[in-house]
């Protein structure tokens, strides 16, 4: 769990930095130019794969533990220990990954199945004709329907990584009180700035923050 | 302290047996003082109930001084009662007042199973100690005891995690019901000596598969075990054991 | 008659010339050998790994849900050892000279210097274990002082010294089961003893969890059950601590030893009220740094904090200048005990007195600012530093106390008063720690070996651990020696099916006085008629009377009892209800011992014998014996002496002014 874990935190940087172009001001040009490069170079897709067999492991891998260990108690507390002794979240972890998973699927469908399989839009830039993913995504975001699952979406994620990411190091032996300390820190602001960066695309999009 | 009178509700799990199913029960109870220990407010109880030709509820306890870690009570949803880093045996009535309504359960784990009403096999731990939980020396083989000083922070340390009295709270608080508090501090009390060195990876990794075997859950790092541990076991040892495992796992030749 | 089998030659070298010279089984024939353990606390739990450790069979045996819960795991203090470590005169003739003399020359010498000689292995074996002792910054081992030494020689972990050890030992224990050659019995209470040939050779066990009777063999049977405290009802025992097991072998033939001779700690949790289960003990360690003291006036009902220095009785120091806080146990307690009877008690119930840290917070608070370089430093800075260090010491006792009280000791001091805490009185054994039944030992506080008629502080882990991993490992060889060639015997034999219906025929017989009481109320008013007349002072009219309210509460007791439940079925009131039959018979054995010894000594204060200063006065002449009963029947005993020499340990009058 915790070193697929990690490797998701890790592509989470890279996703949001590019993300953060859209923030550009320039008509998406240099998010269209940096997502191209993602999606044309032949690393970057060897590493997708890895990604995908990342999430896939690390799904299947939080969903044996969740189930096994439910199993390891047959009769439940009538009065429950609750927030007495955890975060909600450090025990939501299943519930707040599922909502993840299927927040993935529709994040999927709207973006990377698009640009993979159906054709999008090309634009001019420098000279060449490359997929216009940032007016897809002013498209989508659009809608606010759309925008509010988003959010919701992303919040999963605030709460799934404040647990996570501290969490992940204690699972790989990371636990003297120096370290624990920073790396509660940094887990925390990390959660916090990652998940309000994807909460902030479309929202900025709607209210037009951004070029169009 | 001013003391006080009070009266309570209490349901309490009855459990005749291993094999049967159990179910609360109501009691009311009066005339209960705030100097009591929360057992003897059950002592008393238990004194009517005999009186009364019913069965009394069967609870572990024995030291009543908080160090034996025989008692395990779940009261109200929380393993020993309300305060901080305490037993049940230690609880005291001054925690509660007039009206009252608390409920009492065993410890609830597929390794614990009831034995009858609040008593629970916890012979489960025993076998993990069994697994690897020692220093194999032999009597008469002990050099002076001074020959290898050990570093004060290492001993406190070790200590630390050794005054574990091993009562299955934090099993009973975890939401996996898993027992790596309880395993972390026994690895962590014999790692951080240099008498522990020599089986430092054949024990956990001994240790560690003993508790699978037992049917404890995973660890998910919720802390839980840690709010409730009457001897303030700290999590740190999680993380030891998990450092101590995945070394001893890289560097094990089988 | 009684044959202490004490080796000949000069005290110091008895133990190694035995040893040099006792018989051995070999090691092939040690795997044919099966002995029963029962009791698995700090010597039984030594014991059993030991044994185990050289190949016998032991099958081990404890009335609690895991072995790690024996109450060995309560000792706060610490434990005893002749290391010297400190360079300040310490030295195994020392700890010999002061257990005896703590012990009020009750006590048999060659066993308290093999106790003395062995203490140092104990220490290097715990510390290979793994047991975390306390350590200076320089890594080595740490000392305090306790009560009747004026050397610093006990060995701790916090307050938690007992834990540690039995955890020690239990570890040890739990790595024999898993090499197979402990078979470990949890929840299992031994119920009667199987003597076949005149010889100890099993058990009865009752499984607390069904309920049904199990027969066991054994070539030898140890005995390692703990003290008779609770006889007492409130004491700092365990609630489950009993005699059953060493009364069970006494009726049928093994002496008991100087029952009379209880400890009273000082330092205890005064009692709160009717419903109180149990004491709860205030380590000794706490006088190291605690002063204690009650008003000068009668009824002084000001604040503690109210009264000054000039309205303070601090009596222990103004008594025994050389001792001052650091006295014996019984003569700390003796001396609470007189100033509350003379109406100098504090607290509601009047039955207490101060234990006062002001002082030593302020003392240490000095230390600490003068090393963290604060000249000058405000009375906040020094109590906030000297609170730390208090806290680093003893805080695990403080957080209790104030647990138990709502009260917090760093503020208000602590009352305290005196409780049952030890027996030093038990099973007779010889020097080999067999009982007067060929094959059955006894081991630890169930025996009476090593402490005379009082035992001073840290010594109770010190004789458990030296029993179990010293002396038994060797003593044990000399009997079994002549049985390498007795097959085990089946659990079949007629013996065994008389003792186990014996035992049926009692649940059966409890079971079916169907009366109004349970056994709680019988153990406590026998707890009452205990302290009341068999307690801290003693004398003959109130033992006559004692013995007569016992044998009538015997009466009302096996027609008025009533017990919940079956008996095939785990019931907590049926053994309870075995325990307190036997504490019964028990408590009239101490009392009629407590009369026959018209002598004050240790523990056992007889209000007759008395100096003009109100201590103790030991009569030499006459009472320089062991006293070993002998169960005859019901209500009868016969009393055989083992007369004491003390060739080293010259008896004197115990002074600690």
């Amino acid at each position: 769990m915790s070193i697929t874990g990690l490797s998701l935190i890790a592509f989470l940087v890279v996703h949001v930095g590019v993300n953060a172009c859209i923030w550009a001001r320039d008509g998406g040009d240099m998010f269209n130019k940096a997502s191209h490069f993602l999606g044309t170079t032949v690393v970057i897709r060897i590493l997708e794969v890895g990604l995908f067999a990342g999430i896939i492991l690390h799904v299947v891998q939080g969903l044996v533990l969740e189930v096994q260990n439910r199993s390891r108690r047959n009769v439940a507390y009538a009065v429950k220990l609750g927030n007495r002794g955890s975060k909600w979240y450090s025990r939501s972890m299943g519930l707040l990954g599922t909502l993840l998973l299927l927040f993935l699927i529709m994040h999927l469908s709207h973006f990377w199945v698009p640009s993979r399989f159906t054709e999008l839009q090309t634009v001019n830039i420098d000279g060449k004709d490359i997929p216009n993913q940032y007016a897809d995504i002013v498209n989508i975001f659009h809608n606010p329907i759309v925008d509010v699952l988003y959010i919701l979406g992303c919040l999963s994620l605030l709460y799934h990584l404040l647990h996570g990411f501290q969490s992940a190091f204690r699972t790989l032996g990371l636990g003297n009180s120096r370290y624990m300390s920073l790396i509660k820190i940094i887990g925390f602001w990390f959660s916090i700035i990652v998940s309000l960066a994807f909460i902030m695309m479309p929202i900025s999009v709607y209210f037009g923050w951004v070029s169009e | 302290m001013d003391h006080y009178i009070m009266n309570l509700t209490l349901k309490v799990w009855r459990q005749k047996n291993n094999q049967s199913k159990g179910n609360f029960e109501t009691y009311e109870v009066q005339g209960i003082s705030s100097e009591m220990s929360f057992l003897e407010m059950m002592d008393v109880l238990n004194d009517r109930l005999i009186r009364e030709g019913k069965d009394p509820i069967a609870f572990d306890h024995d030291c009543r001084e908080g160090i034996c870690g025989m008692c395990s009570m779940y009261i109200n949803g929380r393993p020993h009662g309300p305060w901080h880093a305490n037993t049940v045996c230690q609880l005291h009535m001054r925690a509660y007042h007039e009206g009252d309504v608390i409920v009492v359960e065993p410890w609830r784990a597929k390794a614990f199973p009831v034995v009858k009403d609040l008593i629970v096999d916890r012979s489960a731990f025993d076998r993990i100690i069994q697994a690897g939980g020692y220093i194999s020396v032999n009597t008469g083989n002990a050099v002076d005891a001074n020959s290898i000083p050990i570093e004060k922070d290492h001993a406190d340390a070790s200590f630390a995690a050794a005054a574990c009295i091993g009562c299955g709270a934090c099993v009973a608080a975890c939401k996996n019901s898993s027992a790596m508090l309880f395993v972390s501090a026994k690895v962590s009390h014999l790692a951080l000596l240099p008498q522990g060195a020599p089986e430092r990876k054949s024990r956990v990794l001994n240790m560690i598969a003993q508790m699978d075997k037992e049917g404890f859950g995973s660890c998910t790092n919720t802390q839980a075990c840690e709010s409730v541990c009457p001897k303030e076991i700290s999590m740190a040892n999680i993380a030891r054991l998990n450092s101590e495992f995945i070394g001893a796992g890289l560097s094990a030749d089988k | 008659m009684l044959n202490s089998k004490i080796p000949a030659g000069p005290l110091e070298e008895k133990w190694s010339d035995y040893k040099g010279h006792v018989r051995l089984v070999n090691p092939s024939n040690k795997r044919k050998i099966e002995i029963i353990m029962v009791g698995t606390g700090l010597a039984g739990a030594s014991a059993a790994a030991s044994l185990g450790e050289l190949g016998y069979q032991v099958k081990a045996f404890c009335f609690q849900d895991s072995p790690r819960r024996a109450h060995s795991i309560a000792a706060q203090g610490g434990i005893n050892a002749a290391k010297n470590y400190q360079n300040d005169g310490d030295s195994v003739f020392r700890l010999f000279y002061d257990t005896v003399k703590g012990g009020d020359y009750r006590s048999r010498e060659s066993n308290v210097h093999r106790l003395a000689e062995v203490s140092a292995n104990i220490i290097d074996q715990c510390v290979a274990q793994g047991v975390p002792f306390a350590r200076e910054y320089g890594g080595l081992l740490s000392n305090r002082s306790f009560g009747g030494t004026q050397v610093q020689r006990t060995f701790y972990a916090a307050g938690q010294t007992g834990q540690q050890l039995l955890i020690g030992a239990y570890q040890a224990l739990e790595r024999q089961v898993t090499l197979g050659n402990v078979k470990m019995y949890n929840r299992h209470e031994m119920q009667e003893l199987v003597i076949i040939d005149g010889k100890a050779r099993g058990i009865i066990t009752r499984n607390l969890v069904t309920g049904e009777l199990e027969r066991f063999f054994g070539h030898a049977v140890v005995l390692c059950t703990g003290g008779y405290g609770n006889v007492f009802y409130l004491s700092t025992n365990a609630m489950g601590c009993n005699v059953t097991a060493a009364w069970k072998a006494h009726k049928k033939g093994a002496y008991f030893a100087n029952p009379c001779f209880t400890q009273i700690h000082p330092t205890c949790i005064p009692v709160s009220g009717d419903y109180q289960s149990k004491l709860t003990l205030m380590s000794e360690s706490l006088r190291n740094d605690g002063r204690i003291w009650v008003p000068k006036e009668k009824n002084d009902n000001r604040k503690p904090k109210d009264i000054p220095e000039a309205d303070r009785d601090y009596y222990l120091e103004r008594r025994y200048p050389a001792f001052g806080n650091l006295v014996p146990r019984d003569v700390a307690s003796r001396a609470a005990k007189e100033r509350c009877d003379a109406g100098y008690g504090v607290g509601t119930s009047k039955q207490a007195v101060y234990l006062d840290y002001a002082d030593a917070i302020e003392r240490y608070g000095r230390i600490e600012c003068s090393k963290k370089g604060i000249e000058n430093p405000t009375a906040e800075q020094i109590n906030a530093h000297g609170r730390d260090v208090v806290k680093e010491k003893y805080g695990n006792l403080f957080d209790m106390y104030e647990k138990i009280t709502g009260e917090n000791p760093y503020e208000v001091p602590m009352r305290i008063y005196p409780a049952v805490h030890y027996t030093m009185g038990g099973l007779w054994v010889d020097y080999e720690l067999m009982t007067t039944i060929q094959g059955l030992y006894c081991l630890g506080e169930a025996n009476f070996s090593d402490h005379g008629a009082n035992r001073l502080g840290a010594s109770a882990l010190m004789q458990g651990l030296a029993d179990g991993y010293f002396v038994i490992p060797y003593t044990i060889g000399s009997y079994l020696a002549d049985d390498i060639r007795t097959k085990a015997i089946p659990t079949d034999h007629p013996a065994f099916a008389e003792a186990e219906k014996s035992v049926a025929d009692r649940l059966q017989q409890l079971k079916n006085i169907k009366g109004n009481q349970p056994v709680e109320s019988f153990h406590k008013r026998l707890g009452k008629i205990m302290w009341d007349k068999c307690g801290m002072a003693r004398n003959e009219q109130g033992l006559q009377e004692a013995i007569l309210e016992i044998q009538a509460l015997k009466k009302e007791f096996w027609s008025d009892l009533k017990i919940p439940g079956d008996i095939k079925e785990m019931n907590p009131e049926l053994d309870k209800a075995c325990r307190v039959a036997d504490f019964i018979e028990l408590g009239e054995l101490m009392c009629i011992d407590a009369l026959n010894r018209r002598e004050s000594c240790g523990g056992h204060f007889r209000e007759e014998m008395q100096t003009e200063e109100g201590e103790a006065k030991r009569d030499d002449a006459n009472f320089s014996f062991v006293s070993a009963w002998e169960y005859e029947g019901e209500n009868k005993w016969e009393l055989h002496k083992e007369e004491l020499v003390f060739d080293v340990a010259k008896p004197s009058q115990r002074s600690y002014k």
